[in-house]
């Protein structure tokens, strides 16, 4: 008898304690394997930096964070995350660099009724038709960044342009963004097959002939760097200027400086976020990064950033209830966390409303190449697809 | 859509950019077609030597300062690890069936990537080329091309020769022919057939390793490259036919020129018989597939391949 009581008092101790103090249990999809793991690993460095900066809690309660690796593949992203969904239980999934990832990963999260927050990917569908109550980005809707380009084309009087992209998801978002603004004449257009084309030799001998005024491309990762060093390679700076977006990044820029790839000095692309822009949050985000690893932040690791802040926010308006599904979804609504890329607002379909920059590729003052805002291209900007989502 | 006349300058270049692509298919398909055919060991971990020679080769640039001594010093460097990983693996393994040449030579893959990532990190090496070799050549008017694109040929081209002489005309490759042929009477005739062995698995490793050197200055030295161009390599040998340099050189021309064209006009050819926005969705996903295509054609038609060695 004895014995048994004190096994029933074991394992009320054992199951107790998650009752009356909770961990914040938050799964982080990444790619942490594969050459696009240098993506995930600097995102990883701010999310980890995050935790420093909130000193592990949330609203009292510890937070528990799992890593996960998808890969580079939407198979595996979908099976870590059902395995983050079904047998870690956790109450936020987020992260997601790829847009077919995410696509392919979305329904495991949803379904369960978790909280599913993209730090990067923003595939047209689940801006639109396939929008949720339970999903947040603390990126954007993928077309909003080369429709911001498409405007700063018309804006330099640009009047024909040549497109390179590739091949999946984002790619075809991208091409479809820079369509919808860009006034002037689409002279040809190739969609590459992605991720395994690394040499693009044909696509810009037949960019070249086209004889269009500049050319426009969606790189991320080292798929941004060969393309870049190709485009040099074939001498086409002074005949056909190049228009970037998500292709030079923080990660990138060192890598081109130490082999002198001097033609992306002044390259100019658009994007949500720059490390110059001036607000306290930022400020701290880029001075502890480089500080703690000695490179400048990406914009893939502000988006990661933010996203801890977002759920930050969302356990504490909840008081660390975190079966109060509804009261956290309405804090996050608010977007009232602090952001790295300033004050902005959630649309309909959680996707931010948000300014677009143009920025600038410069020496800081120590010579390393980072990157300035030169000018905003779009105040408050919100994605086209935002109409076609139910929600309210 | 109207019909376009042809741009016979954009052929031409298309028509170089293809043999180029060939060229660089065929230095990594040559080691693995030699390995395959003589000592009749199936390399999975083929690919993963192209990557390391471009590692070093990226590292060495860095050190000595210049790309083309780097690649002179990690040719050879290449050819040591290749001839190392014969000696104390792939050895023990001829006796075996293929089946476990592709379980060795996986576990080899995750050996050499992890050992990569754990030496160079997972960023991948930009490799910078000296000025002269950045800049563009005019071959005649209106045709302008990368230098290091014509380099890239020219390595090919005389690595293809160098191979043939050296298969053909030379005692080493006599004994290399007789040991595919019939490897127990090589031996029994007082030749070193281990030795010999060992010494195509380091050329082959070689071949690889130079393939991955070229190409790092136009990508970058990165985990994954080998994967990326191991499949390609498969299918080249199997168009070819397994064993044949000659097939492997043909078969490699063939797939850098189907898989050029195919990406530069396939639109443009498609556009002719449907909708534009048809054509742009549906090109590339076919262009990617051509080469297979031709694959399975070719597998269907005439299965030894297009140049099957006599000797088997």
């Amino acid at each position: 008898m004895k014995k048994i009581l004190s096994a029933a008092l074991v394992a009320t101790m054992l199951t107790t304690p998650a009752a009356w103090a909770r961990d914040v249990k938050i799964g982080f999809v990444t790619t942490l394997t594969t050459g696009a793991a240098v993506i995930g690993n600097d995102i990883k460095k701010a999310v980890d930096l995050a935790m420093e900066h909130i000193g592990g809690k949330m609203a009292g309660l510890n937070v528990q964070l799992i890593y996960a690796d998808d890969g580079f593949k939407p198979e595996t992203g979908k099976q870590v995350t059902d395995k983050l969904v079904k047998q870690d239980n956790v109450d936020f999934v987020a992260g997601y660099i790829w847009s077919h990832v995410l696509l392919a990963s979305r329904k495991s999260v949803l379904d369960a009724g978790k909280f599913l927050i993209s730090a990067n990917a923003g595939p047209s569908p689940i801006a639109g038709k396939l929008c949720n109550k339970n999903f947040f980005s603390t990126s954007w809707q993928n077309d909003q960044t080369p429709m911001a380009m498409g405007e700063v084309l018309n804006q330099k009087g640009v009047k024909s342009l040549y497109i390179i992209a590739p091949n999946y998801a984002a790619g075809k978002n991208m091409v479809a963004g820079v369509e919808r603004t860009f006034k002037g004449k689409i002279l040809g257009k190739d969609m590459t097959t992605w991720p395994t084309q690394l040499d693009f030799s044909a696509e810009l001998a037949k960019a070249k002939a086209s004889g269009a005024e500049a050319l426009f491309i969606f790189y991320p990762g080292k798929a941004g760097g060969a393309f870049i060093k190709q485009y040099q390679q074939a001498g086409m700076k002074d005949v056909m200027p190049l228009y970037t977006v998500f292709t030079v990044d923080a990660l990138s820029l060192p890598k081109l400086q130490k082999a002198g790839f001097t033609d992306i000095l002044g390259s100019q692309f658009t994007q949500e976020w720059d490390p110059s822009l001036d607000n306290a949050q930022n400020k701290r985000f880029v001075a502890d990064f480089k500080a703690k690893y000695g490179s400048y932040p990406s914009f893939y690791a502000a988006q990661a950033y933010d996203s801890i802040f977002l759920i930050k926010s969302a356990v504490e308006a909840v008081n660390g209830n975190l079966d109060d599904i509804d009261g956290m979804r309405a804090a996050m609504k608010s977007a009232s966390f602090p952001s790295v890329r300033g004050k902005f607002t959630y649309g309909n379909n959680h996707f931010p409303i948000q300014n677009f920059y143009l920025r600038e590729v410069v020496k800081d003052a120590d010579g390393n190449w980072t990157t300035k805002v030169v000018k905003t291209v779009y105040e408050n900007n919100q994605d086209p697809y935002a109409s076609q989502c139910p929600l309210k | 859509m109207d019909l376009r006349p042809v741009d016979t300058t954009l052929l031409f270049i298309q028509i170089l950019n293809g043999v180029q692509l060939g060229l660089l298919l065929f230095l990594v398909a040559s080691g693995l077609t030699l390995v395959f055919g003589i000592l009749d060991f199936v390399n999975l971990a083929h690919g993963s030597i192209y990557m390391l020679g471009a590692f070093i080769c990226a590292s060495l640039t860095f050190l000595v300062g210049n790309f083309l001594i780097a690649v002179l010093l990690a040719v050879p460097i290449t050819g040591v690890i290749g001839y190392l990983i014969e000696r104390v693996l792939i050895r023990h393994l001829y006796a075996r069936s293929h089946l476990d040449h592709v379980l060795a030579t996986f576990g080899l893959i995750l050996v050499i990537d992890t050992t990569v990532q754990i030496i160079w990190g997972p960023a991948g090496i930009s490799v910078p080329l000296p000025d002269w070799l950045n800049g563009q050549t005019e071959l005649f008017t209106g045709v302008i091309v990368p230098t290091f694109r014509l380099i890239i040929i020219a390595a090919g081209l005389v690595v293809a020769a160098g191979l043939f002489w050296l298969v053909n005309y030379t005692r080493l490759g006599m004994l290399i022919r007789a040991g595919a042929s019939n490897s127990t009477m090589v031996s029994a005739l007082g030749v070193d057939i281990k030795t010999l062995f060992s010494l195509v698995f380091a050329l082959g490793a070689m071949l690889a390793g130079l393939a991955g050197m070229l190409i790092s200055p136009i990508t970058e030295a990165s985990i994954n490259m080998g994967g990326e161009v191991i499949i390609t390599a498969f299918v080249v040998i199997i168009i070819g036919g397994i064993g044949s340099m000659k097939g492997a050189f043909v078969a490699a021309i063939l797939v850098g020129l189907i898989d050029t064209l195919g990406r530069s006009f396939l639109d443009d050819v498609f556009a002719l018989f449907m909708s534009q926005n048809a054509a742009e969705t549906a090109a590339p996903a076919i262009s990617a597939m051509l080469i297979y295509i031709l694959m399975a054609v070719i597998l269907a038609l005439r299965p030894q391949g297009l140049f099957p060695p006599k000797v088997r």
